[in-house]
């Protein structure tokens, strides 16, 4: 029997000049669906269950990107994906180009289990989804004032961007623009990914991992990222259970999730020396970070760009929520 | 050291009483395709530039399932997807969801090279088709008689055994896809890799999915790490069951056994396809930065061709049987 352990994650790649006000807020949040996670491991449930319920937690929470406040394509609708996987047989479930699916990573564990497949995506799984009777909304639930704002601007700026929250009201006044954090070659102030994640190793050594996305602001529509892809944003085997965020080509090209795990498996790193070791070198010129838990209770985290949503906890009692370095 | 190719026509099922008229057309695609990638490789082209010709080539030709005479969906529609890699700088692209676009790898490509995004897909890969302007032509073209007989027989089987709509019990999850009378059914996939004599690397997969596949099912062939992948160690191209090579990362594996343990190609190749991957799913096409080849399958066959700039080609499709 090993202790437990849990990690959240609301996005790589945060503004220093974020208002308190939200970072308490993602604070609170982030606090929130790892006492949920907390909770449900005390009553036993399992790895999967419990990244599935916090990420549902998350996505319908409008703070981060994902479900309802997902970032919009260039043609102002949403497109969400998600992906899960179960460590412990490595059976997975992913889905890409949802638009009125409430719970994204419900539907990513019902194609893990309820499909012949591991990936549905469009309008299969707009179909799959009715099949199987989940929640469904109107694209308009989804979609916040917030973002429909930072899509005109990023229409403006004529560029893709991340996601950002901050308040439209306060951009003017923000100092950002003169930032020198940049992502994708853009100031870090129009600039955040907030994909959200959990990880858990339950107090049977089982892993899990899952994340879910509303993907870049600005996208070309049928735009797929790393958070639907198994082995970039999320991954888990027996060894370890891993989520990341950050610029998702960066994450599909290094292949990141799947690499801690490699590195553990096939070099023997312990947990936070792979996590180091991938964020130091698998990703170049990108910027991203990851969390993820091992089997022997272990959590662990990094990250290569300014600060990351995060939270994690331990059977021990160790618990932090953080956003910066 | 000297150039090295390898490409694939799809591992499965496929039985030694394959009848000649099957088999022969087969046989001399591969030979076909071997002959255009020598070529370029001889004409110095960029190993990116090769794998592309020669999926290029792979998907046009019918017998195989890429392009025209991809399998269909339970729909009786196609949808195609692809992906590309490029192991010296790591960039890669890939589609899915295609229904008129005539070379998938070709668009893969584009993606890679003109969008800021590495994979696009359904309606938006198409517009993004017509943006570039690559050649479409009516989803009707793809589709062969073949393709519509393997559909017929996969829905008479699969209405014996699965309804998509129940919940699915564990066990009768695996028989998903039943073996089929004629048994090459079961063909999946193209794929090539390629190394020129300076170690650069490239991989690119193409494929129209699974039999009878639910509209919108995604397998392993756009999936980089999965279906595709190249990095500076070597190149991989897969072909199979999807969910199963999703699922074993079966491209970056090989290539992450090579980098932390050291092992060699074939080493490498053969531990993923034999024992990280179930029986009867799996096999895979790759090259090293040494210009090794390796071809490992753990199903009956696999359809395949590989040379090397000293002269030595093969073509083949079961173990012991070397057509040449």
């Amino acid at each position: 029997m090993v202790g437990w352990a849990i990690a959240v994650h609301g996005g790589a790649g945060v503004d220093p000049n974020l208002p308190p006000r939200r970072q308490e807020e993602a604070k609170q949040l982030l606090t929130h669906c790892l006492n949920l996670g907390i909770s449900a491991l005390r009553s036993n449930a399992s790895a999967v269950d419990v990244v599935e319920l916090v990420v549902r937690q998350l996505e319908s929470n409008p703070l981060f990107n994902s479900g309802r406040g997902s970032a919009l394509t260039a043609k102002g609708t949403v497109e969400m994906e998600a992906s899960i996987m179960d460590g412990a047989k490595r059976r997975c479930g992913a889905v890409s180009g949802l638009s009125t699916v409430k719970n994204p990573v419900s539907l990513a564990r019902l194609v893990m289990e309820k499909s012949p497949h591991s990936y549905l995506a469009f309008s299969g799984a707009e179909e799959f989804a009715r099949q199987q009777g989940v929640e469904v909304e109107n694209n308009e639930y989804f979609i916040t004032p917030d973002n429909v704002g930072m899509l005109k601007l990023a229409k403006e700026a004529n560029t893709i961007m991340f996601d950002y929250r901050i308040p439209i009201a306060g951009y003017e006044k923000c100092a950002g623009l003169e930032s020198s954090v940049k992502m994708n070659g853009l100031p870090i102030s129009i600039y955040a990914p907030e994909t959200v994640g959990c990880v858990v190793v339950d107090s049977e050594g089982r892993c899990a991992a899952a994340t879910s996305t509303g993907g870049l602001m600005n996208k070309m529509s049928g735009r797929i990222g790393d958070s639907p892809l198994i082995g970039a944003g999320t991954y888990a085997c027996e060894v370890c259970g891993v989520s990341c965020t950050g610029e998702g080509e960066a994450i599909i090209r290094g292949t990141l999730a799947r690499e801690v795990a490699a590195v553990m498996e096939y070099k023997g790193l312990r947990l936070q020396e792979a996590v180091d070791f991938v964020i130091k070198h698998r990703l170049d010129e990108g910027f991203a970070g990851l969390i993820a838990v091992s089997n022997k209770g272990e959590v662990a985290y990094g990250f290569n760009c300014n600060g990351m949503f995060r939270g994690c906890a331990t059977e021990d009692g160790f618990m932090e929520v953080e956003i910066w370095e | 050291m000297g150039w090295a190719i390898a490409l694939h026509g799809g591992a499965g099922d496929i039985p030694y009483s394959l009848t000649p008229e099957r088999r022969q057309p087969r046989e001399e695609a591969l030979r076909h395709c071997l002959q255009i990638g020598i070529k370029a490789l001889n004409s110095k082209f960029t190993p990116l530039d090769v794998v592309e010709l020669v999926v290029r080539e792979l998907e046009n030709i019918p017998h195989f399932n890429a392009g025209r005479g991809s399998v269909l969906t339970n729909k009786g529609t196609v949808e195609m997807e692809a992906s590309i890699m490029d192991g010296k700088t790591m960039k890669c692209g890939a589609v899915s969801g295609l229904t008129t676009v005539v070379n998938a790898v070709s668009l893969a490509r584009l993606v890679m090279e003109n969008t800021p995004h590495i994979y696009l897909a359904f309606d938006g890969a198409e517009d993004f088709a017509r943006q570039q302007g690559v050649e479409t032509v009516d989803s009707s073209h793809f589709i062969t008689p073949e393709n519509i007989e393997r559909l017929n027989q996969a829905k008479d089987a699969n209405r014996v055994q699965i309804d998509y709509t129940q919940p699915i019990q564990n066990d009768t999850k695996n028989e998903t896809e039943p073996p089929f009378a004629n048994g090459d059914s079961q063909i999946g996939t193209v794929g090539c890799v390629a190394v020129d004599s300076n170690g650069n690397l490239a991989s690119a997969t193409s494929t129209g999915g699974l039999v009878n596949k639910m509209v919108g099912r995604i397998g392993d062939t756009p999936v980089i790490g999965a279906g595709t992948y190249a990095n500076e160690f070597c190149a991989v191209s897969a072909t199979g069951k999807g969910e199963a090579i999703i699922r074993g990362t079966v491209a970056r594996d090989v290539a992450a056994l090579m980098e932390f343990k050291g092992l060699s190609l074939k080493e490498a190749a053969d531990i993923v396809v034999q024992e990280r991957t179930p029986k009867g799913t799996v096999g895979l096409v790759a090259v090293s930065a040494a210009g090794e080849i390796a071809m490992p399958y753990n199903t009956t066959g696999m359809f395949r061709a590989c040379a090397t700039e000293d002269g030595y080609s093969e073509v083949a499709i079961w173990p012991d049987t070397k057509i040449e």
